[in-house]
């Protein structure tokens, strides 16, 4: 299991450099130019002047090593330095934004805990939803619950998030009454600070739309997944014998078959991350939280490539990462899977 | 979903039986697809909505872009059944038009997707030289984050396929391309584990023996065996375009504004959301019921394709 661990780390290295060369030459092509916004009465050569201070006059395999440098070498090593006083920050510059010419992992780590609260909340709270309605829809197949619980996740599957965020704004924003306990705003206040109760109130208010709409799409394919997996294995025959030792039913079905079935359900889990960041962007723009996805189109529709890159090379990172634990945790928790 | 018990109604009966020789396989599986009532009603609801956008325009003639403003924000009445817009166009002849584009583009994207799927996977399962490196890509794919970087592809190619083809087959050109180069993966990887399965099989063992060409035994032998994966990618290859197309729209890095698609109608009302809450109904709508019913569709022709099931 070591060995296979190691390997696969291993093999996640090459992954994420030939991604990595894939996102910056892909955003080297941006036809945004960063002194384009400035104003008109600045001479050429200072204009050239400041293209090279941004790191733009040099060849692009230079500027690519140099930014790779920069993302797993000096980032992390200023981060270690401001926490331990024995390790002297790195003599090179930060990587820059070009919008706001402000470091840009200072202002994604400002950004990464509103999104970790809402879309970590949301799939924390749709995985508990979904794995009871997928262990009684399997253990009562064919049932009205399983029929409407697959309609339901079919509804889940087919209405985008952009749409049913919508939806949500309408019902319980702009048609429910402003006094009602069932009104929630539709705006998340970034600047709200807890420090009472009533601000803690205020604050999971404002975290119930997104995170309904986020947890509907996991609560959607979960589901189906335990159902399937529950499925696959009532019918073996460590069930029947575990019945005929005369087990109760609720030992069998919580103990025996339940913990076999979360064993390819763990993994869709882990799997189900980074792509739930994903979607995180739409959600994010839809409900004005100044998260990491808002922070990514911001950066497109105003041409900052720095941030551009560094985002969505966290992004694959995450994705890169997530794949690596559902093979690792897939071997941890089945003794049959054997890699090497 | 297997849910639907099969009903005794839809196999053969006894004297059907005496003429299968004649009978084509593919009359079985339409015989257990009318079986899956969801699908059926999927089918039809789909057959509805493409009937509707392209033969609609047809009926209703109103032009999408003619501007009344004096009628606008209107809510439904005869003279407009869907209301109109804050402009005064009308929001029905707006719908077929954003839904001429948004089927479009997810068929034709889905087209592109099932393409290029179909020969990797092909090439991967058939040509062991070439598998180790077809599928690394594959993975490599996988682990690209899609929304983010089709997000910077529609930046960056914009201006230049707009200033070539004109900026609504620019973009169209552009987002089905990005679509397309997104969302093959899936499929390549179940062709491969199928063309790895039917290597094996003694009729193409058969062929080969009587010297069959690669190329041949490809068209001939391999692809109509894998045509059943592939059609289930295929239906819900339109629903991933379709949703994709709408959640680019939405982000304002989609079509441009006066060129409607659903999804686009569904970003432009949600500034309207608090006034007139039922103009962001018939874009979203729109949307989630044709993918409801492509994915219905999807599920029917999966049990329908599956042997093991048909011949219950």
């Amino acid at each position: 299991m070591l060995t296979y661990t190691i390997r696969r780390l291993l093999t996640a290295i090459p992954t994420l450099i030939f991604i990595s060369l894939i996102i910056f030459l892909l955003l080297d092509m941006a036809p945004g130019d960063p002194t384009a916004q400035l104003p008109l009465t600045i001479p050429p050569e200072v204009r050239e002047q400041i293209r090279q201070s941004l790191g733009l006059g040099e060849p692009v395999h230079i500027r690519y090593l140099l930014w790779l440098k920069q993302m797993v070498w000096s980032e992390p090593v200023y981060y270690l330095s401001q926490s331990v006083d024995w390790i002297s920050a790195p003599d090179e510059a930060r990587l820059i934004s070009w919008q706001t010419r402000a470091p840009v992992m200072d202002t994604i780590l400002e950004r990464l805990p509103q999104t970790l609260m809402v879309v970590g909340l949301a799939y924390v709270v749709g995985v508990l939803i979904a794995l009871p309605i997928g262990i009684i829809s399997a253990y009562k197949q064919y049932s009205v619950f399983d029929q409407a619980g697959t309609f339901v996740s079919m509804i889940g599957f087919s209405i985008p998030p952009f749409f049913s965020g919508v939806l949500m704004i309408i019902l319980f924003t702009v048609m429910m009454p402003n006094d009602s306990f069932w009104w929630f705003p539709s705006i998340y206040d970034t600047t709200l600070v807890i420090d009472s109760w009533e601000n803690f109130g205020k604050q999971v208010r404002q975290m119930v739309l997104p995170v309904m709409v986020l947890a509907l799409q996991t609560t959607a394919q979960i589901s189906r997944f335990m159902r399937a997996s529950m499925l696959d294995n009532l019918n073996q025959d460590y069930v029947r014998t575990a019945r005929a030792k005369g087990m109760t039913e609720s030992v069998v079905v919580m103990k025996h078959v339940l913990r076999n079935s979360m064993i390819p359900v763990v993994t869709v889990i882990a799997l189900g991350i980074p792509a739930i960041f994903g979607g995180a962007i739409i959600t994010e723009q839809i409900f004005k939280v100044n998260g990491i996805g808002q922070l990514l189109i911001v950066s497109i529709q105003a041409s900052d490539v720095p941030m551009v890159q560094t985002l969505t090379f966290i992004f694959a990172i995450l994705i890169v990462f997530f794949n690596l634990i559902a093979d690792i945790l897939y071997g941890i928790l089945d003794p049959r899977i054997r890699y090497d | 979903m297997t849910d639907t018990s099969p009903a005794p109604g839809a196999a053969p009966s006894i004297d059907a039986r005496d003429d299968a020789v004649a009978r084509n396989q593919w009359w079985d599986v339409w015989d257990q697809f009318k079986t899956h009532k969801g699908a059926v009603m999927g089918a039809c609801f789909f057959i509805f909505i493409v009937l509707a956008v392209y033969v609609g325009p047809w009926i209703w003639s109103i032009d999408p872009t003619y501007i009344d403003v004096r009628a606008r924000n209107q809510g439904p009445t005869w003279a407009h059944p869907f209301g109109t817009d804050q402009l005064g166009r009308d929001m029905l002849a707006r719908m077929m038009a954003g839904g001429q584009t948004s089927i479009s583009v997810g068929l034709t994207a889905m087209g592109l997707a099932l393409f290029l799927g179909t020969l990797v996977g092909v090439l991967a399962g058939y040509f062991k030289r070439i598998d180790g490196i077809l599928m690394r890509l594959t993975d490599l794919f996988l682990a690209l984050p899609l929304l983010p970087l089709l997000l910077v592809m529609v930046m960056l190619f914009r201006q230049p396929l707009s200033a070539s083809f004109g900026p609504e087959t620019g973009i169209f050109i552009l987002i089905v391309i990005a679509i397309g180069i997104t969302s093959w993966m899936p499929t390549a990887r179940i062709v491969r584990g199928d063309v790895l399965a039917l290597k094996e099989r003694e009729f193409v063992l058969a062929a080969r023996s009587i010297g069959t060409r690669p190329g041949k035994m490809i068209l001939r032998h391999v692809l109509p065996n894998v045509m059943s994966p592939i059609m289930v990618s295929a239906t819900l290859g339109i629903a991933t375009a379709i949703i994709t197309e709408s959640a680019l729209s939405f982000l304002g890095l989609g079509f441009p504004p006066d060129f409607p698609t659903w999804g686009r109608l569904l970003f432009d009302a949600t500034d309207f959301m608090q006034q007139h809450p039922q103009r962001v109904m018939w874009p979203g709508l729109a949307i989630s019921l044709t993918v409801l019913s492509v994915n219905y569709m999807g599920d029917g022709l999966r049990d329908a394709l599956d042997p093991r099931i048909r011949g219950l």
